[in-house]
């Protein structure tokens, strides 16, 4: 009997998600590699934490197309980090495009043979507007990041002159003279 | 030392040291959001500081003195004499590892020169090639490596990613404290004129008109006449604060930040609150336009500029001829008194020991500085019973509380808020155990890191905080994060809006004065913010 491809995913899933999982702490130098896999804790580790937990509930999301808002979610966990971290954009976001290649190494030749073609490269796509929301996500961290930037040089300055009545602001009505 | 672990202990952790494998031959690229603006010359030059001219660290030519190696060999070597942990810090280290995963820089950059053993070791390695006869020899097999100008600015680069908090230091088992070689590492780098902006702006301006940001007495007056005006809008009470008055028993002390930055400035209507509450109880305070400044940013210089600004504190103490001085909600401040004012410009003989006016307590741990922390005082004050007061008017908010390095870990403060919180508010959690008390997590933008342009620094440095703040947050709905720090009551809301948008930032004297109750008060309807107390949201003039 032939296994559907979701089938197939659920089976090597652990596999795949340490594969997967591992592909994106090799993104980080060799010290803090051993780190991340080795410490637990979620407060001493939060970041290898993170990764873990979050890259296993996308993996199920995506392989039962799952809704948007929850990988929106596990996406922007994992991204937030690493917008702040020593990644460029690519590599920061690039780990979503990885998966296929986690799956298709996992799967060896049966991927798309057995009739499985079809399904596999609607999995792929699924994979590729992923990647396409992740560049969405980083941006909007980016963003934040500027936003946030602004938001502390005007806090500095502005308010204080204003607060201690050192400016003079325009009046909502202009004044009859 | 409540969940520390003791060294036995450590030493039986299962621990495989790191391998710091190939660490001198990745050279350090300066990266923009993660450095500090180099300093200005008019900052420097106010101060007499070395080397006065406009540099960027991004550029290649750092502007260096002449014989900037010989101004760095000889100022190593006068510290190595001068204190004896540097020269212990630079020789005991076994490389164990027991520190590397500890400090909130790593954890949250994932960069290995961020753990404390690393950073030290980018110091040590130049250290035993000039100062040891192993490392003389043996050069890289020894650990050992030339001074040359990428190695000075990977020091530098470094030096200023790591915030003094000493958590490292807690689990070392020979109690190296790396942030002690942090402070000697950014006094070398001063030598030769390799400040921040931020560090050296707030320096000069200190040591010039009184605080950081250069305000000047009547502005700092205006501000909290401003304060006094909001207060009176809330309580119908009209605060009578006095400034610079000769012969009061006792002089307050604030950093400025809670003058002039938010959520601070609902602290310090917090103190102006407090004081004219117990004036009838008989509390005789002034505040000083002068000694407009608890911080100390020249302890982020050296020790030198440090003694300089701290010294300004005690000569107002002794012109307004106070008995002793009551310092607001600070850290870094708080280190400065505790570890060093002693030996700074002690004894103040002019001081008396702080007593409190209103319970007779002796504040006996303040017998050296005179100078006592108002989160003990106000303990004292309900400890004592002399406070009415009204917790439910805080039960809008499900309040944590961050432990702020430096009076935390530093210097032991830490039931004294927990038990003014409780008293003022009805629902308190508390973060993981890890992520408190001496094992507290930085708020990621002490010592002088605190600036805009570093703002992923700031980010990275603060996510182990943020993430036991969202902890929090999800399991208990926790949306007000409490501390005892004006650092990080700027720094946190910028953390908070990244991480855990939804939980906001307090003193703890901000809680403390929405719920003490005045006598002929008006109603209250809005807290110092201006919100609606829990119950009065329909209220009319809200
Ligand atoms: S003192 Fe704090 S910031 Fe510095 S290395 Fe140690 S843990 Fe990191
Ligand atoms: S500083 Fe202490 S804990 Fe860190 S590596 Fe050295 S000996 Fe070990």
């Amino acid at each position: 009997m032939l296994m559907s491809l979701e089938n197939l995913l659920s089976d090597k899933r652990s596999k795949i998600i340490k594969k997967w999982r591992d592909v994106i702490v090799e993104t980080y130098p060799g010290d803090t590699q051993r780190f991340l896999r080795k410490e637990k804790d979620q407060f001493a580790n939060p970041v290898g934490y993170v990764i873990a937990k979050e890259i296993e509930t996308l993996y199920d999301e995506l392989i039962k197309e799952g809704g948007i808002d929850k990988i929106s979610a596990c996406l922007d966990n994992i991204i937030r980090v690493r917008a702040v971290q020593d990644f460029r954009p690519s590599s920061a976001i690039g780990f979503v495009l990885q998966l296929k290649m986690v799956i298709r190494e996992e799967l060896g030749d049966k991927a798309p043979m057995n009739g499985l073609s079809g399904e596999f490269r609607a999995l792929e796509d699924r994979i590729d507007n992923v990647a396409l929301l992740a560049f969405d996500i980083y941006s909007k961290c980016r963003q934040e990041i500027y936003e946030i930037r602004v938001k502390e040089v005007k806090n500095h300055l502005g308010k204080l002159l204003k607060q201690a009545n050192l400016t003079i602001e325009i009046p909502e009505e202009k004044p009859d003279l | 030392m409540a969940d520390t672990p003791k060294p036995d202990e450590l030493s039986k952790v299962d621990h495989t040291p790191p391998l710091f494998k190939g660490w001198m031959d990745t050279p350090v690229e300066i990266k923009p959001g993660i450095y500090c603006y180099g300093s200005k010359p008019k900052d420097l030059k106010y101060v007499d500081f070395p080397n006065p001219r406009d540099w960027s660290p991004v550029d290649d030519d750092w502007k260096l003195p002449e014989n900037w190696e010989e101004i760095v060999h000889e100022g190593f070597k006068d510290r190595l004499d001068r204190f004896r942990s540097v020269k212990l810090f630079m020789d005991i280290c076994v490389r164990c590892g027991a520190c590397a995963d500890k400090c909130h820089f790593f954890i949250g950059s994932g960069d290995p020169k961020n753990m404390p053993v690393l950073r030290a070791e980018l110091i040590r390695s130049v250290y035993r090639k000039k100062f040891t006869t192993g490392g003389k020899l043996l050069g890289r097999f020894a650990g050992a490596r030339e001074l040359d100008e990428d190695v000075l600015k990977e020091w530098w680069y470094y030096l200023y990613q790591c915030t003094e908090c000493r958590r490292c230091s807690l689990f070392c088992p020979y109690g190296i404290d790396t942030a002690e070689i942090t402070i000697f590492g950014r006094e070398l780098t001063n030598l030769l004129g390799l400040n921040t902006d931020w560090v050296a702006a707030p320096v000069a301006n200190c040591y010039r008109t009184g605080n950081h940001l250069g305000i000047q007495p009547h502005a700092y007056k205006d501000m909290l006449e401003f304060f006094t005006d909001e207060i009176e809008d809330i309580t119908g009470l009209r605060m009578d604060p006095d400034y610079n008055r000769k012969g009061a028993e006792i002089l307050f002390i604030t950093p400025s930040g809670d003058v002039f930055a938010d959520p601070g400035t609902f602290t310090c209507m917090g103190y102006l609150m407090l004081f004219y509450y117990l004036k009838s109880l008989g509390l005789d305070i002034t505040w000083s336009t002068y000694a407009s400044e608890g911080g100390n940013f020249g302890f982020f210089t050296s020790h030198e500029m440090a003694k300089r600004l701290n010294a300004k504190m005690y000569a107002e103490a002794e012109r307004l001829g106070v008995k002793w001085i009551l310092g607001g909600e600070c850290g870094h401040m708080w280190r400065v008194i505790n570890q060093y004012m002693d030996t700074f410009n002690g004894p103040p003989d002019f001081l008396e020991e702080p007593v409190s006016p209103i319970t007779g307590t002796k504040f006996e741990n303040a017998k050296a500085t005179k100078m006592t922390h108002i989160i003990e005082f106000t303990a004292d004050l309900i400890r004592n019973n002399k406070l009415k007061l009204e917790p439910s008017r805080n039960d809008n908010l499900k309040v944590t509380f961050h432990d702020s390095c430096n009076p935390a870990r530093g210097m032991g403060i830490l039931e004294e808020p927990r038990y003014v919180i409780k008293n003022v508010c009805n629902n308190f959690y508390e973060m993981p155990p890890s992520t408190i008390r001496e094992q507290t997590f930085c708020c990621g933008g002490g010592a002088g890191l605190n600036a805009g342009e570093d703002m992923e620094l700031r980010m990275r440095g603060g996510l182990p905080r943020a993430n036991a703040v969202k902890y929090v947050h999800e399991k208990y709905g926790v949306n007000m994060l409490a501390c005892i720090c004006a650092i990080d009551r700027a720094v946190f809301p910028d953390l908070m809006q990244y991480w855990v948008p939804e939980v906001e930032v307090t003193g703890v004297h901000e809680m403390v004065a929405n719920a003490l109750v005045f006598d002929g008060e008006k109603e209250r309807t809005t807290n110092l913010r201006g919100e609606p107390l829990p119950g009065m949201e329909d209220e009319e003039d809200v």
